[in-house]
């Protein structure tokens, strides 16, 4: 905050205000507590002045004038009037010019009840139009992509869906066309506005102009009801307002948090919840009986998955036991399974991740950076797959950053990214040699080795990373931002590239990501092996668990690898999938199929059907997002909400009622029994989540969320006064929960029972550097195979034929074709053309795509995408265990 | 008040044959002037305009040299000329483009010199088909003779020159919005701050936006000193000026005249000049400079063309485009017709302009044809209040450029000069005129 002396003083409506110099007199005069009337403002996008409603009376030396407050900076001494006579006659001359030419179709308008136009010509318009010619007239409604609709006649050419495509998404695909009174938004011809984001310019819209296909007409916004959550369909973990009418959610809006996703949301977590009325829903529990899934009670299919989980035990130890995924699950559900499996079954043999993710001692334990400091960082190094695919909001935060040259991008990727022609390095990357490459950077900028001496690629990427990164010594500016740059390499080379930059740039930060869901929840709450909750290591907190759990497991167990081996090999009976799909997700289908057949029996946790569920003997459906709560952990470790707002859909539990009852059913006792009891549990005990007070995990008064861990941050508990203009169509505070008094702060570090905090204490230390094994046997393979031969990467895509994606229709549409990703020489030599058909084989199997020429890619590699079409791009993958790959591409 | 004599200075070669070759530019003083200021010191050309006082030809009437000394210092900065005159009317620039393109462009080396610019750009209104190629023509004559590239003349100054052909938006002839277009983007007026391209221009580098007839001025200036270009025309109206007459005239057409010392009777009636009001009518009334203007009545005739004079009466001299109309002339049509061209023009930024002007013209129009209510005149003046509320002079504005304030200018004229022949519309239900 600037000094005191730095204030300059302006008057408000005669009422004196110390502003910083520059700020904008709309956010003074409201601060002032003088709300002045606009449309085309946004305070997450630039102002532009177009609309014309905020026009105040500003004080000049040429007599006072009527000035755009949302464009005009205060200066010191400026008297600001926001209600005199001829800001009154201008407010109520624009809003008589806006509705000359809007339709007063409100009654059958979605925005109706909610819109800013509606509103403000309440507040400050005239009370009739003198207007007694024909409205202007437009085509309408004109699909401009799936998801979007648009209406011309309702467009008040506010600009703010235009400037919104353009200046934060980067893609102008939207724009005005025409002039004058004829002015309206179109799209390109023959290009829709196909944007994974295009669905924010339907929550900015301040009239009823653009539409979102899937909620037109099925609420009016008095019936809504509203509660705030946490979207799950990545690990970014936006704040949404869930909203539902008559016991279904029929919208989701994006909550402006400053810290996470300033109020924005990706296509897929906006339409997401209408996956909840998928066809595909799993309602009752089920058993298996002749080849048929075939509905039981409740009591039935536990008693069953109990007593197939206790004979295997007693048969073939606990080690016959496995358990994957949870991902899916809350926080509060990962705990109470990590205790199922680990104390209650005594198994290790857990692994949220499907091995396709990164290890979880190099997530846990690097100095985390949050989504603020990626976006407050001078420099930024994104290493793996394209942002937009993975955490397409984090891509929303930093890109507008990176394109006004705020942050300086240094980029390690497979092929050409969304970020890629705004970074000011982009160097290329081959599985297997970012070690190598992350190494001749840190030479280079050592100055010990020339510039990507003998690495054998374009040096010049180099020499412009070493000019951006510039020092070694500290880096409290610099922000990794990582993941894996192919689904079917194991990660040992990352580990190396990230290891190396980890120990070279001194106080750097480091944001792991993880594309699936509750990843970082799952693997804080120890489903993971050699993990207990609370980001320890079974080593570390063995002793202690097994005072307070009453039993651990007797050694460390398999990760998803060793486990879908030791099943095709008969050494595990049981395989639990708590909500994951390991026939399309493991990078080796092969594998996980002859697991899945091979295995005794499969319990199969989860809320949709998914490939594996063809390989379930028992079902125990689960409910969905909305249907449950809990809490969330993002890839920053922020904890926030994820809220009820509908009842469950047929007889689906929590998670961790299933968990509860499992155990009890195998004649055990978790030690709670409601969603609170574990939330206290969990701030009791797990070390990084100690002191967490459960009540304040799981409410809503704290808008940003909790970092972890917990006891090392302090959190401001304080409610943002809503701005109509920016939460449109988010129902009002009272709705949200009572607001808090201003200046209120808390330390949610203090636990309710300091004496039992000291109790615990910090005897167990968090999971650090030196528990990241190095594992020696595979090496990252970089040799080439064949002379024909190419090696293969995979990457992913925002929609792809995931579960959920699959599971909405309107998101089928959005799964792209196959693309096959090679350098313009490489395939020049093989006599193929940009756009041309070809078709890639692996030992076994073929797939084809249509070729993309990408200078980025390896002239020794083809990059294709990951389960987006019938043909599996897995099939290529004889054995995961190698890391490298390598496929013919031919015509 | 006679009309003076004085050799004319922008218009000197229009009337002479194939006054657009280079050859006959050359064998008429052309490039002289350029030759001249470069063997000058650079500030001192500028220093000759600023004495010369010569206010810019496009509008505004702001003093050339005042705006050259605003330009901020740059290592990359631009001189743009503004050639985009598209307002109905308005007919210098056309004419001066056509018929004497060495002359503007001899102009703007000079101006680029003066201002330290190694690269300009000519913006001309792409409807001046014959007018562009003429001039791109003589920009390739310029190139070749040497007047323009490396090393002008052996002086060691560069320049190089683009021209731009507008795509047929009026509001691109607004200073921002050309600079906007020239960028490749939509003609949209810039907000301001910043206010002036001197500081934030093209491609956010300083810039000098400058008229094409205020270029065309620069090789007599140099040659003959700003002190002889002051000395014609009285106070801040220096110098001669092309002005447009058209209208209700016996000799439409464009004249170089001293400023300020010839009036609006002059102008229409002197035999050599407008020669008087067709068929022996009596005038009704005139617009002193532009459609955006507002009008003027028979009292006003004996006002001098001096930018002053005009403004102090509440109007404005603007680009010099003098629009004469006779006791025939329906008030209602005519400030209908300009308003329909503004409400065509506007760029669609600005609510008010945008929606305003339609709904004014929509209204001019109903009562023109019959269809107007008597609450109609108060309703299109208050309209216009909200584009510039007051309805003052100078003109107030709710609007981001001038183009919304100058929707008004014409209505409000009519209405004030002429509200009888509204009610008369009104009553009548049909024009009367027609």
């Amino acid at each position: 905050m600037p000094e005191a002396a730095d204030k300059i003083s302006v008057t408000v409506d005669g009422k004196e205000v110390k502003a910083d110099p520059g700020e904008l007199i709309i956010e003074v005069a409201e601060r002032a507590g003088a709300f002045v009337p606009r449309f085309c403002y946004h305070p997450r996008m630039k102002p532009v002045g177009m609309c014309r409603m905020c026009l105040v009376e500003v004080s000049s030396p040429r007599g006072p004038s009527l000035q755009p407050a949302c464009f005009v900076s205060v200066a010191d001494g400026m008297e600001i009037s926001t209600e005199s006579e001829s800001v009154q006659k201008a407010q109520s001359g624009v809003l008589e010019y806006l509705l000359l030419n809007h339709p007063l179709d409100c009654p059958v308008c979605d925005k109706g009840g909610e819109c800013p136009l509606q509103d403000q010509t309440l507040a400050y318009g005239p009370g009739e139009s003198r207007q007694v010619e024909e409205k202007r007239h437009f085509a309408k409604p004109i699909p401009i992509s799936t998801l979007v609709e648009l209406d011309r006649e309702r467009c008040i050419q506010c600009a703010r869906c235009t400037r919104f495509a353009n200046e934060i998404a980067g893609e102008a695909l939207i724009d005005f066309f025409g002039r004058g009174e004829d002015t309206e938004v179109a799209i390109f011809p023959g290009k829709p506005f196909d944007s994974y984001f295009a669905g924010n310019t339907v929550q900015i819209c301040p009239v009823g102009a653009l539409t979102a296909t899937p909620y037109r007409f099925k609420a009016r916004p008095w019936d809504l009801e509203q509660v705030e959550s946490t979207c799950t369909l990545c690990s970014v973990g936006c704040r949404v307002a869930v909203q539902s009418s008559a016991n279904e959610v029929v919208r989701h809006l994006g909550i402006d948090i400053d810290s996470v996703n300033h109020s924005w949301l990706c296509d897929k977590g906006r339409f997401g919840y209408l996956a909840m009325r998928s066809e595909t829903r799993l309602l009752e529990p089920s058993l298996r009986e002749s080849g048929e899934l075939v509905e039981v009670s409740w009591s039935d299919a536990l008693e069953k998955a109990a007593a197939l989980i206790s004979e295997a035990k007693l048969a073939h130890g606990p080690q016959a036991i496995g358990f994957l995924g949870g991902a899916r699950l809350t926080n509060e559900s990962a705990y109470a399974w990590a205790k199922v499996a680990k104390a209650v079954v005594a198994t290790d043999n857990t692994d949220a991740q499907l091995g396709d993710g990164i290890p979880a001692e190099l997530v846990l334990s690097l100095p985390r950076a949050t989504i603020g400091d990626a976006c407050r960082a001078k420099k930024v190094i994104v290493i793996g797959e394209d942002l937009k695919e993975i955490a397409p909001v984090l891509f929303l935060r930093l890109r507008p950053l990176i394109a006004e040259g705020k942050i300086d991008l240094v980029e390690f990727s497979t092929h050409e990214t969304s970020l890629s022609n705004l970074a000011k390095a982009s160097i290329p990357l081959v599985p297997g040699e970012l070690g190598t490459r992350v190494r001749a950077l840190i030479d280079s900028i050592k100055g010990t080795k020339d510039a990507g001496e003998g690495i054998g690629i374009d040096i010049q990427e180099i020499k412009n990373a070493t000019q951006t990164l510039g020092s070694l010594e500290n880096n409290p500016d610099l922000v990794v931002i990582y993941s894996n740059s192919s689904a079917i390499e194991n990660t040992e080379d990352l580990k190396a590239g990230i290891l190396a930059l980890e120990e070279s740039f001194k106080n750097a930060k480091f944001m792991p990501v993880l594309k699936r869901s509750n990843i970082f929840g799952a693997l804080d709450m120890g489903l993971s092996p050699n993990l207990l909750p609370g980001r320890v290591t079974f080593g570390a907190a063995k002793e202690y668990y097994k005072k307070q759990w009453g039993s651990v497991p007797e050694k460390s167990g398999m990760g998803t690898l060793e486990m879908l081996h030791a099943a095709a090999e008969s050494k595990i009976k049981v395989l639990v999938l708590l909500g994951c799909d390991p026939i399309a997700d493991f990078p080796d289908a092969k594998l996980a199929k002859e697991a899945l057949s091979k295995v005794d029996s499969v319990i199969f946790v989860d809320s949709l059907a998914n490939t594996s569920l063809d390989y379930a003997d028992i079902v125990l459906a689960a409910s969905m997002d909305s249907e449950r709560e809990g809490s969330f952990t993002n890839l920053e470790g922020r904890i926030s909400r994820i809220s009820k707002k509908v009842s469950a859909s047929g007889s689906s539990w929590p998670d961790w009622a299933i968990a509860i009852e499992l155990a009890d059913a195998l004649g055990d006792d978790l030690g709670f029994g409601s969603l609170d009891d574990i939330a206290k549990e969990i701030a009791r005990l797990a070390p990084a989540y100690q002191g967490l007070r459960s009540t304040l995990s799981l409410n809503s008064e704290v808008d940003e969320g909790i970092l972890l861990p917990v006891k090392a941050t302090k959190v401001e508990l304080k409610r943002k006064q809503g701005d109509p203009m920016v939460h449109l169509g988010l129902i009002s505070v009272e709705h949200q929960g009572a607001p808090l008094k201003s200046g209120a702060s808390n330390e949610p570090g203090v636990y309710s029972d300091e004496k039992q905090q000291q109790d615990i204490g910090s005897t167990i230390s968090l999971i650090s550097k030196s528990d990241i094994k190095s594992d020696t046997t595979s090496k990252p393979e970089t040799a080439a195979s064949g002379a024909k031969s190419l090696r293969l990467v995979v990457t992913r895509k925002l929609f792809d034929r995931g579960t959920h994606v699959d599971s909405s229709l309107f998101f089928r549409d959005l799964v792209p074709e196959q693309e096959v990703r090679i350098h313009p020489e490489t395939a020049s030599s093989l006599g193929i053309s940009s756009g041309e058909k070809v078709s890639i084989s692996g030992e076994t199997c073929k797939v084809s795509g249509q070729v993309i020429l990408d200078n980025r890619v390896d002239q020794s590699g083809v990059v294709l995408i990951w389960n987006v079409s019938e043909e599996d791009v897995r099939s290529l993958v004889s054995n995961s265990e190698k890391s490298a790959h390598w496929v013919e591409v031919e015509s | 008040m006679a009309v003076t004599t004085f050799d004319p200075i922008v218009s000197r070669r229009l009337r002479i044959p194939n006054s657009h070759t280079l050859e006959v530019y050359l064998a008429n003083g052309g490039y002289v002037g350029l030759r001249k200021a470069l063997s000058m010191n650079p500030e001192d050309v500028a220093a000759e305009v600023m004495t010369a006082s010569l206010l810019g030809r496009g509008g505004a009437g702001f003093p050339a040299g005042r705006k050259w000394a605003m330009l901020k210092n740059d290592l990359v900065k631009y001189l743009v000329i503004n050639g985009d005159e598209s307002e109905p009317a308005t007919f210098k620039d056309h004419e001066l483009v056509e018929k004497d393109p060495h002359q503007i462009i001899e102009g703007t080396i000079i101006a680029a010199y003066a201002l330290g610019v190694t690269q300009a750009f000519i913006f001309c209104r792409g409807e001046f088909a014959l007018g562009f190629e003429r001039l791109q023509s003589a920009l390739n004559e310029a190139y070749e003779y040497g007047a323009l590239g490396r090393d002008i003349f052996g002086s060691g100054f560069s320049l190089d020159m683009v021209i731009h052909p507008g795509a047929g938006a009026y509001i691109c002839g607004e200073e921002t919005a050309l600079l906007e277009s020239l960028e490749g983007k939509r003609g949209y007026p810039r907000i301001k701050p910043p206010f002036f391209p001197a500081v934030i221009g093209l491609y956010g580098k300083p810039t000098v936006v400058n008229n094409m007839e205020t270029v065309s001025n620069l090789p007599w200036i140099v040659l003959n000193g700003g002190a002889a270009f002051a000395a014609l025309g009285e106070g801040s109206s220096a110098g001669t000026r092309l002005f447009a007459l058209s209208g209700h005239v016996n000799r439409p057409g464009w004249y170089e005249i001293e400023m300020a010392k010839t009036t609006f009777k002059d102008l229409i009636e002197h035999p050599e000049l407008g020669g008087g009001i067709r068929k022996g009518r009596s005038l009704k009334a005139f617009i002193p400079g532009g459609v955006s203007a507002p009008w003027f009545g028979p009292n006003e005739m004996d006002m001098p063309l001096s930018q002053d004079a005009v403004a102090q009466a509440g109007s404005m001299l603007g680009s010099g485009s003098v629009v004469v109309m006779d006791e025939t002339t329906c008030p209602v049509r005519a400030a209908w017709r300009i308003t329909k061209f503004f409400s065509r023009e506007s760029c669609g930024q600005c609510t008010p302009c945008r929606e305003g002007s339609g709904w004014i013209e929509r209204t001019m129009r109903r009562i023109e044809f019959g269809a107007g209510r008597m609450e109609d005149i108060d309703l299109v003046l208050d309209a216009c209040d909200n584009i510039s509320p007051g309805l003052s002079w100078p003109p107030k504005q709710t609007t981001i450029c001038v183009l919304g304030p100058s929707i008004p200018s014409s209505v409000n004229s009519a209405i004030t000069m002429f509200r009888d022949d509204f009610i008369s519309h009104i009553k009548d239900g049909k024009c009367n005129y027609a």
